[in-house]
């Protein structure tokens, strides 16, 4: 029970009990640090001695989703800590699913003196499906066992709708799912999980069900099997049939005279059971023409040999037309789903979720050979948090094609080099991150321990993600970078680069002036290429990249000409023609980045009479401007430029967040407040910067209208394998074909 | 079948099925033998002749169905009796030994075959018998035999039925149906495996899809479980057990029924479902372990048969082969199931002569290429 921590009043627990293991969903209010930044009052101070503006650590609270598993060994230990995080609450009534709420109903009732509501299994496995499905990217995968890439992810299809779900539990349940609350149960089967244990345990003697996938995954079932081969001695090949397909199960057993080995059999049965279930998935899914079957229930449940089985029997009776779909999360469909119902009045469904990583377990070790001991631990033990987003995500609406979008330029899991390069070169990482983040609390008496926390848990993420790159979804740069963020923020540093920020951005206001002076004395051919070089340069500064922070730290003279003489020029004007009307920005660094460089280009296109929606991150990650600081930020910018204050006050320049924490960008997943002012101010170019945003994510997204990719690559790996050098540049002007 | 002069197939008449774990022998008696033919007959095939017709049993294995036998069969204008032996596929080398020990190949005969086996055992039936198989597609002869045996009656009597009332013990009863016009039929074949066939019209058919949870694995898995050693045995066996020890109903999860997906309380849930307790595996009878997988596989044949014939649009669903023999507990099921879960929609039904109709489809193709 160690494991949960920071639980405040949570405003209920849900249960569903099944099996034998108790999964557990609770929703707690949690507190945590965040890093905010409030302007001074100015007047009649000397300013420029004071920093720009505070900085202060505040107590926030969130609300976070937990959900875990273990075995009901632990009911009564499980109970108490419920109990224990109930005192201050409304809560009467606690919701329970699965056959252990029957199970257990009067243990529950007795100790925690509340009323245990049984829950409609299918309704619960259903709702939590559907939210799965819709807030956790990567949730859904395939299973290849053949392939690199044993499990293949999915992105998120914007319309989840219609999907049948076949769930085999003892029994196998058809459910034909058309909404948020329209579903259908079409069929079933009593062939299911309960039949390979029940018989498995009568043809083997062999009593847990674990046990006989293992004897199963090394069995031959040809010996106990009739195969189209045997009924048609050598000559099937002229029939166009394969001779291995199996003509008869348990065919070849039709004496009492021969012995049959226990793993042969048990074989056998897996076979039939999967390519059963499979057959009749398949003639469901074409009577009701759906291709999309996800697969859930205690038989599936993290067990790669029957997620083999049952894609191989999918692939064969569909001849390939329709997908087998696992989910990561499928164990706690149920959980979630009654999680859901109990919390109706707060309507979770409102809001959109994340997936915490560092609080949650991975998907599990592929085989149990291999690392058998993550494998019981994760199989009896294994958590997921879901933290509560403040506002609602959705997709970028000039996203070509929302279903095709994948934000990801290199997929980790399946690029073993790269894999190898990017967790060598996190790690090598980690003590600086570590010493930083101790560093930017200088105050407080306990920030070493927390750092070591914080680099220990990280470094074992690492590790986890070496064994198993499918952990937690398609590996990407992307969900390195953020789990470290996730792993800072649970040590409590929710913004290591703070201080930094504050005083680059002091600094580069501080110059702001001049180079608008410089600018301006430019003609006009001179300034569009000058404008473009100031963005790519200020983009060097970025703490974030190992190769930069070595040079920062080293000459902390490094400055912003300096940076731009390190450039190879490269500029393309895209501000011939006629003006756009609406410039969407994602901007990527404090500092130079952000005022020397991003604004006297917003500055330019505002003097065109395009507007500009200037995104900015929601959270801290890295040195990368939030939204708050670039509020702050821009009122000092207003303050001294004509341009910018006029268009301020004129909303022809907007300010918005993005809705994200992370040093690289999801324009799946972006605050909804900024899709209905890119629609309604009908955004016809958008500029993202930065190595994180242009590079590691959205180098191939493709927009419906012009975009502009630009980064300086500041990793000399990324540069080679891009066929560059340190330093290049990446600038990616789009126009979407008619 | 009709053939429209009188063939010059010489005797005798043969059709051959090997499956998987039997092999069907079709054999056509002529009762219309002149005195010029009976002097012209050779020994051998006089004594073959003989040997079928005057025993029901050969060997330790063999088994004539007497009461399948149609009698006073117009076949190629010659007039006779059909008779239906079977023995199984692991005897099959002592039979092609028999038939040269009878010196079948000095007949000049064609031997037509179908069945996984017409390939397995080509090469045997010419080394060991010196004899020349003609093999014929499995489907094609199942097809045309159910379509001839049903366009000729059995003896008189319907060959095509079905089950009213089929739960019912008391009101249950088995009532001839005409088949007259059948198409379209889904063609539901149980033999070690089972074969679907969606049949449009004589010659226009496809194989819907199979499965390999057939009779052989109700018969394997019960020599497993029970020890026993023949269908029959099985079979007497499943007749006296309770699959509902075995099995996991509805309302052993739900208390009663499943409202919320309207599944009725007696449906199977998990098929040896309460298996995966020990206490429950300790008071099960082998009886009740023979009955519950009779009840799984049958149960699972009739689910897949549905969904094809809701895929295809069919709503005839004809069952035969071999499974079926002596097997009133399947065929009642088999009915009832289809009845209960299409609401009435599907009927199914079954023929007399279960798992022949493969071999006299090859006796069709024998006198058809003559």
């Amino acid at each position: 029970m160690g494991l949960l921590r920071g639980c405040g009043g949570g405003s209920g627990s849900r249960t569903p009990v099944r099996g034998s293991l108790t999964k557990l969903a609770y929703y707690s209010t949690v507190q945590h640090k965040v890093a905010r930044v409030r302007s001074f009052d100015h007047s009649g101070k000397d300013i420029d001695n004071e920093p720009l503006y505070e900085i202060s650590v505040q107590e926030e609270i969130t609300a976070r989703l937990h959900f875990i598993k273990f075995e009901n060994t632990y009911i009564e230990t499980c109970l108490d800590f419920i109990k224990d995080h109930l005192v201050n609450t409304e809560t009467k009534v606690i919701k329970a699913t699965g056959g252990g709420a029957y199970k257990f109903k009067d243990l529950i009732e007795k100790k925690l003196g509340l009323k245990v509501d049984k829950e409609d299994v299918m309704t619960c496995l259903i709702k939590g499906c559907n939210f799965v499905l819709r807030n956790i990217p990567h949730e859904v995968f395939a299973y290849q066992k053949d392939s690199d890439t044993e499990f293949r992810f999915q992105t998120n299809h914007p319309n989840i709708f219609p999907y049948l779900l076949v769930n085999i539990g003892s029994g196998v349940s058809i459910v034909k799912v058309e909404s948020e609350d329209k579903f259908e149960w079409i069929g079933g089967s009593s062939i299911g999980g309960g039949t390979f244990w029940g018989l498995g345990a009568l043809l083997t003697k062999t009593k847990k069900f674990d046990e006989l996938l293992q004897l199963a995954s090394k069995g031959q079932h040809t010996n106990v099997d009739m195969l189209v081969k045997d009924v048609y001695g050598g000559a099937y090949q002229t029939l166009g049939l394969s001779g291995n397909l199996i003509a008869s199960s348990f065919g070849k057993s039709t004496t009492a005279d021969k012995e049959f080995s226990k793993e042969d059999m048990a074989k056998s049965l897996l076979h039939m059971i999967s390519n059963d279930i499979g057959q009749l998935a398949c003639l469901h899914a074409k009577l009701h023409n759906l291709d999309k079957i996800y697969f859930g229930g205690f038989f599936i449940r993290g067990h790669p040999v029957t997620m083999r089985t049952i894609t191989y029997s999918i692939n064969f009776f569909s001849k390939g037309e329709v997908q087998a779909l696992f989910l990561r999360h499928e164990g706690y469909l149920g959980a979630i789903g009654a999680f859901l119902k109990g919390a109706e009045q707060d309507n979770p469904n409102q809001y959109s979720w994340g997936e915490n990583y560092a609080g949650s377990s991975g998907l599990m070790s592929t085989s149990p050979d291999v690392s058998p001991l993550q494998r019981t631990r994760s199989g009896t033990f294994d958590m997921l948090e879901m933290d509560r987003l403040e506002r609602p995500l959705v997709n970028l609406p000039l996203l070509k094609d929302p279903s095709t979008y994948i934000p990801d330029t290199v997929d980790l899991t399946d690029d073993a080099m790269a894999r190898k390069y990017w967790l060598t070169c996190f790690e090598e990482a980690l003590d600086g991150v570590a010493k930083r983040a101790a560093a930017s609390q200088p105050d407080s008496v306990d920030a070493q321990e927390r750092a070591e926390k914080f680099r220990q848990k990280y470094w074992n993420k690492l590790q986890t993600l070496r064994q198993q790159p499918f952990a937690y979804g398609t590996l990407t740069v992307r969900s390195l970078l953020d789990t470290r963020e996730h792993c800072l923020n649970e040590f409590s540093f929710p913004d290591p680069y703070s201080k930094v920020k504050q005083k680059e951005n002091g600094i580069a206001l501080k110059c702001f002036q001049s180079v608008i002076e410089s600018l301006d004395s430019l003609d006009w051919e001179e300034r569009q290429f000058a404008l473009v070089k100031g963005l790519l340069a200020g983009n060097v500064f970025d703490w974030g990249a190992k190769a930069v922070s070595d040079v920062l730290e080293s000459e902390p003279q490094f400055g912003f000409e300096e940076a731009k003489s390190k450039l190879q020029g490269k500029g393309r004007s895209l501000l011939e023609g006629p003006p756009h009307k609406c410039a969407l920005i994602f901007a990527d660094n404090s500092g130079i980045d952000i005022i020397l460089g991003v604004f006297p280009f917003v500055r330019e296109l505002l003097s065109r009479g395009t507007e500009v929606i200037l995104a900015c991150n929601s959270g801290p990650a890295l040195n990368d401007v939030t939204y708050s600081e670039s509020l702050i930020v821009t009122e000092r910018i207003a303050a001294m430029d004509p341009v910018i204050h006029s268009a301020l006050r004129d909303e022809k320049l907007l300010l918005v967040q993005t809705g994200s924490s992370s040093p690289c960008l999801d324009l799946s997943r972006l605050d909804q407040g900024l899709a209905v002012l890119v629609r309604e101010r009908q955004t016809d170019l958008v500029v993202i910067e930065g190595m994180g945003r242009a590079i590691h994510t959205n180098y191939y997204a493709v927009l419906r209208c012009e975009s502009l990719k630009l980064a300086v690559i500041k990793n000399s790996w990324l540069a080679d394998r891009l066929g560059g050098k340190i330093f290049s540049v990446i600038f990616k002007y789009e126009v979407p074909c008619k | 079948m009709e053939c429209v002069q009188r063939r010059k197939q010489i005797f005798p008449w043969f059709g051959l099925d090997i499956g998987g774990t039997l092999v069907k022998l079709v054999y056509f008696e002529p009762k219309d033998i002149t005195a010029e033919e009976e002097e012209e007959e050779v020994e051998n095939l006089k004594s073959i002749r003989k040997y079928l017709t005057s025993n029901v049993a050969y060997g330790s294995t063999g088994i004539r169905d007497v009461h399948l036998e149609l009698r006073d069969l117009t076949l190629c204008g010659r007039k006779g009796n059909l008779h239906f032996i079977r023995f199984p596929t692991h005897d099959m080398p002592a039979f092609i030994q028999m038939g040269s020990e009878k010196h079948f190949s000095s007949l000049h005969t064609t031997l037509c075959a179908t069945g996984g086996g017409a390939y397995k055992f080509e090469q045997d039936f010419r080394t060991m018998g010196d004899l020349e198989l003609c093999k014929l597609d499995e489907l094609d002869c199942l097809i045309k035999g159910v379509l001839y045996i049903d366009s000729v009656g059995f003896n008189g009597h319907s060959e095509c039925y079905y089950f009213e009332n089929p739960t019912d013990a008391e009101r249950c009863q088995k009532l001839p149906f005409n088949l007259e016009n059948p198409y379209p039929l889904l063609l539901v074949n149980i033999g070690s495996g089972v074969s679907i066939l969606a049949v449009y019209s004589k010659d226009n058919y496809k194989r819907v899809t199979g499965t390999s949870l057939g009779g052989g694995t109700f018969f394997g898995l019960c020599c497993l479980l029970t020890g026993c050693s023949t269908f029959e045995e099985a079979l007497e066996m499943a007749s006296h057990g309770d699959s509902t020890k075995v099995d996991k109903l509805v309302r052993d999860i739900y208390g009663g029924d499943y409202e919320r997906f309207g599944l009725p309380g007696w449906a199977v849930a998990s098929s040896f479902g309460n298996m995966m307790s020990k206490e429950k595996r300790e008071s099960v009878s082998k009886e009740d372990l023979a009955r519950a997988t009779l009840i799984t596989i049958t149960n699972n044949i009739g689910s897949i048969a549905r969904m094809c014939a809701l895929n295809e649009n069919i709503n005839r669903v004809v069952f035969v082969g071999n499974f079926l023999r002596i097997n009133t507990i399947s065929m009642r099921l088999l009915a009832y199931a289809l009845d209960y879960w299409s609401k009435g929609q599907l009927k199914a039904l079954f023929l007399e002569h279960e798992g022949y109709f493969g071999a006299v489809g090859a006796l069709l193709g024998l006198l058809d290429s003559a």
